[in-house]
């Protein structure tokens, strides 16, 4: 028999830990759902788009009855629950009985009103429900109608906004001198009230409301001064409240809220909490992102994945008012012992602050342009240090202006025809309407529905903020973690750590200690498994060519008719007749279709079926042609210019330069491709300050360049050093490309992960530490003992025959 | 290869096509046949699976792919397709042809008839 699970409220948090543990164990429970509103599930926060008249109801329902009836779910709507007999386990709701096993409560918050005279009449509403929503939208269905709208925070002024487009005529009291004061400082204050009066909106601040007036209806409000204005509808807008008042009664311990540990169980283990109505570790949310993180929790220890733990969240705040930027999140006051970077260009209606303590980020405000809001609020929650790129902070990230959009990154401002995605050719328009349609919360969501961002993901950025702009700021936010794949919760950090400290020696032995959620992993995972495995114990572990990508299975690129390319090496770009010759001869017996010349200084054959590449390789190999690694994430060419030798401006060998680390780094597998060059002088023909490694010679010796990209994202280098010798480039260089292949994540190229972790610390690895270096420098070269193995020989030789032959041919 | 190859499916339409070991666990091959290719997937726990060798999206060759549980994510867009259905992974939407397939003591055989319900382009 199925255990029994009962949730009590039927909100967004509620049902989200329902919908995490559907996905979870869709089988495990016979789930019952008792909600005091006589709807579905709906976005509550979207109330305020209703308001304003920019969506309908049905648009922001998130699971309509149908949801309950084919998931199996018993629902009791507009049922309240009186009691929860906690011996004989069942929850009473009037005369309906639910036994349960395990319990929910996600109850939520109420509205508080403040208890001032008067503040029972009719026409004093707060602003919390659909029943809410609808009571204003009739008020303003009266023509002429006056609106006093009691607090100036963030559901207040939202409530006015949409009052305000129903042609209501109102004026928004606040108790203190500064609007959203919990959100904002003064200068983005005023800037905000300005926005809005400009929208019709009035203003009194510091006004304390001393009561209603009204006989049978409102009539007005009066303020401690003695002032009065008049009203035909107040709301009341200044704060929530955790609904706790159930679990108190049947003797949870409550505080400001159910107070619930890591797992989300309250005092009583058969009973969780999640959402408004909880209280953990001090604190209590009123936004969705934790609220989300909450239900994901819960799910996984309803499910029996007793791996996740909710270790709090920190919060940013977003204005859902059409037309309005604004974003806030930490500590954007600040003290004595931090330091504020501040923007203002009132021209533009521009304010950034940026509160910064030891170089690391505590908390930032920002109006008018919001779009690096996600970008602070990542690098505050992850403690980056910001002294590398702190001179550029204020100006924001330069990843979201990439693929074409220039500095228009006003997500708000775009056509609905805007190409967002140029990889998948997505438009503003259909992101959009996925997202408000199929109701999606997730950059991941948005990418599995649109596709959008799921490639080269050069628009990430773009569409985290056209996610934030369409359903408010809080559902883009990726959790604090990151894991590696839907396999695990842990992160690369933690399995590479877990790999070296535990002698994990195989992706079996990495999964069964990690607990992975599938038995064989997936198409993410293993790869990046097979990469860790390969780098922390060369020598030892045995590449698992089933783990690979089809290009490094195949030592060739797969094309898009399923045909493939060959690049043999050319060391620093130079070739001879010989190699030209064999080349030639190969394109002609072949039939190849195309011959190309690479961005890398090689030739490229395309065209050709899998069967045909053993024999290629066969004839390239007697010509000394190796494989160019072309399809790998690894060493792939080092671009040279012909240098000293020939150029009249060239200071040093840089050509020989260029075959020497080619010899070096030749075979060696990285997170993701690497690309290195060596120009002969600063007018830098090789391109070297593009490329993940590059060499600019100067009369005086080598400048080391370092963190380059010339594709998704252009990034210049950052410079790395100046060396004297030929040798000490090939010895940093090697350092450089070991701490690479140790430290960053699979599939991260050098730009971010120099980014990620600042050129400060690669430089303390590399320069400052001699020992450190050169312990790196040995690493490396005692894996590519190991690496340094032409792969095409083997296989014209006959190896992997089976990856290159039908297993039958018919007819 | 086998001895006095099968080059035809018998009366029932089975036809060899090798031995399980020939497939990699957790990979593919492929049988050519006139009617284009058709990629026969053996999986971790040693299940054999027959689809259309085109991937829905754009036709990329999933015997290519990295095969996992009972997916294979196609090489060219990472499209999941579901070895056991031939249908895609949602939310994408489509399929792959399938094709009936059998393990009889440690051979493969493998009917040139595609199952109905996914149209077989």
């Amino acid at each position: 028999m199925k255990e029994k699970l009962v949730l009590i409220g039927n909100g967004m948090a509620g049902v989200r830990a329902l919908e995490e543990l559907l996905k979870l164990a869709p089988e495990q429970y016979e789930i019952t759902v008792f909600g005091g509103e006589p709807y579905g599930n709906y976005n509550r926060i979207m109330l305020s788009p209703v308001l304003a008249g920019e969506k309908t109801l049905d648009q922001i329902m998130l699971n309509d009855e149908q949801w309950y009836v084919d998931n199996g779910i018993t629902l009791h709507k507009g049922k309240w629950v009186d009691n929860i007999d906690r011996a004989r386990r069942v929850v009473h709701a009037g005369d309906v009985c639910a036994p349960y096993d395990r319990l929910i409560l996600a109850t939520g918050s109420n509205p508080f009103v403040i208890p001032v005279p008067g503040h029972d009449l009719k026409g004093v509403i707060s602003f919390r429900d659909i029943a809410d929503v609808d009571a204003m939208l009739q008020a303003a269905s009266r023509p002429g109608r006056r609106a006093v709208v009691i607090g100036g925070g963030l559901l207040g002024l939202e409530a006015a906004n949409g009052l305000a487009k129903q042609g209501m005529d109102v004026t928004v009291v606040h108790l203190m001198d500064s609007l959203m004061e919990r959100q904002l400082d003064k200068p983005a204050a005023e800037l905000l009230r300005a926005s809005l009066e400009a929208k019709g909106l009035k203003f009194l601040l510091e006004a304390q409301t001393e009561a209603i007036l009204g006989e049978a209806r409102v009539e007005g409000v009066r303020f401690k001064d003695g002032q009065e204005v008049p009203a035909d509808l107040v709301v009341m807008a200044v704060g929530i409240r955790a609904n706790y008042q159930l679990a108190e009664r049947i003797g949870l311990h409550c505080e400001r809220g159910v107070v619930v540990n890591d797992t989300m169980q309250t005092f009583d283990p058969r009973i969780y909490a999640v959402g408004e109505c909880v209280q953990h570790r001090g604190q209590t949310y009123g936004l969705v992102a934790p609220l989300f993180e909450q239900a994901k929790v819960c799910a996984n220890h309803l499910a029996h994945i007793g791996i996740a733990r909710y270790e709090g969240s920190i919060t940013s705040t977003k204005l859902k008012v059409t037309g309005i930027d604004l974003f806030s999140a930490g500590d954007f006051i600040g003290d004595e012992q931090t330091e504020s970077l501040v923007l203002q260009d009132p021209g533009r209606g521009l304010y950034k602050k940026v509160v910064l303590k030891d170089n690391r980020i505590q908390g930032a405000v920002m109006y008018g342009d919001t779009i690096d809001g996600t970008w602070y609020f990542e690098l505050m929650r992850d403690g980056t240090d910001v002294s590398d790129f702190r001179d550029s902070l204020l100006f924001g990230q330069a990843h979201l202006g990439d693929s074409g959009h220039g500095d228009d990154n006003r997500v708000a401002a775009m056509a609905d025809s805007a190409e967002i995605c140029g990889c998948n050719g997505v438009c503003k328009g259909e992101i959009v309407t996925a997202i408000t349609q199929k109701n999606l919360f997730t950059l991941e969501d948005v990418r599995a529905h649109t596709k959008a961002s799921s490639s080269c993901g050069s628009c990430t950025g773009l569409v985290e903020a056209l996610l934030a702009h369409t359903v408010g700021g809080d559902y883009s936010q990726s959790p604090a973690k990151k894991p590696l794949c839907p396999c695990t919760e842990f992160t690369h950090d933690e399995i590479r750590a877990g790999i070296r400290d535990h002698d994990l020696k195989s992706m079996a032995a990495v999964r069964d200690f990690f607990e992975w959620k599938a038995p064989d992993g997936c198409s993410k995972c293993r790869p990046a498994l097979n990469y860790y495995l390969l780098c922390q114990w060369p020598g030892e572990y045995q590449d698992d060519s089933q783990s690979r990508f089809i290009n490094e299975r195949a030592h060739a690129n797969i094309q898009k008719d399923a045909t493939y390319s060959v690049i043999p090496r050319m060391w620093g770009g130079g070739t001879t007749p010989q190699e030209l010759r064999a080349i030639a001869d190969v394109a002609e017996k072949y039939s190849v279709r195309m011959v190309h010349v690479t961005g890398g200084q090689r030739l490229a054959l395309y065209g050709l079926t899998k069967e045909q590449l053993p024999q290629i390789w066969g004839d390239l190999t007697q010509a000394g042609l190796v494989s160019g690694h072309a399809y790998g994430k690894a060493l792939r060419t080092v671009k040279t210019c012909v240098g000293r030798e020939w150029c009249r401006f060239g200071t040093q060998d840089s050509t020989a330069l260029g075959i020497e680390l080619e010899k070096m780094t030749w075979g060696s597998w990285t997170p993701h491709k690497f690309k290195m060059a060596a120009s002969g002088c600063p007018r830098n023909c090789a391109e070297a300050t593009i490329k993940d490694f590059g060499v600019v010679c100067v009369d005086s010796g080598y400048e080391l360049h370092v963190g380059g990209n010339g594709g998704v994202k252009v990034r210049a280098t950052d410079l790395l050093c100046h060396v004297d010798t030929a040798q000490q480039v090939l010895d940093y260089c090697a350092a450089f490309m070991q701490l690479y292949r140790e430290e960053a994540h699979y599939l991260e190229r050098t730009a971010p992960w120099i980014e990620r972790v600042g050129l400060s610390y690669v430089k303390a690895k590399i320069v400052d530490d001699s020992a450190s270096r050169e312990a790196l420098t040995q690493r490396f070269h005692h894996a590519q003992q190991f690496a340094q193995d032409d792969p095409w020989a083997a296989r014209a030789k006959g190896a992997e025959a089976h990856e290159f032959t039908p297993i039958k041919q018919v007819g | 290869m086998n001895q006095a190859e099968q080059r035809v499916p018998d009366a029932a339409g089975w036809l060899e096509v090798g031995r399980i070991e020939d497939i990699p666990a957790l990979g593919a091959r492929v049988v050519r046949t006139p009617g284009g290719d058709i990629a026969v997937f053996r999986n971790a726990e040693d299940e054999v699976f027959a689809l259309r060798d085109r991937c829905p999206h754009k036709g990329g060759p999933l015997s290519q792919g990295i095969v996992h549980g009972r997916r294979v994510a196609c090489p060219l867009h990472d499209w999941k397709i579901h070895l056991d259905s031939g249908l895609a992974v949602a939310p994408d939407e489509g399929c792959a042809a399938r094709f009936p397939v059998k393990v009889d003591a440690g051979v493969i055989y493998l009917s040139l008839t595609p199952d109905e319900g996914c149209p077989d382009r």
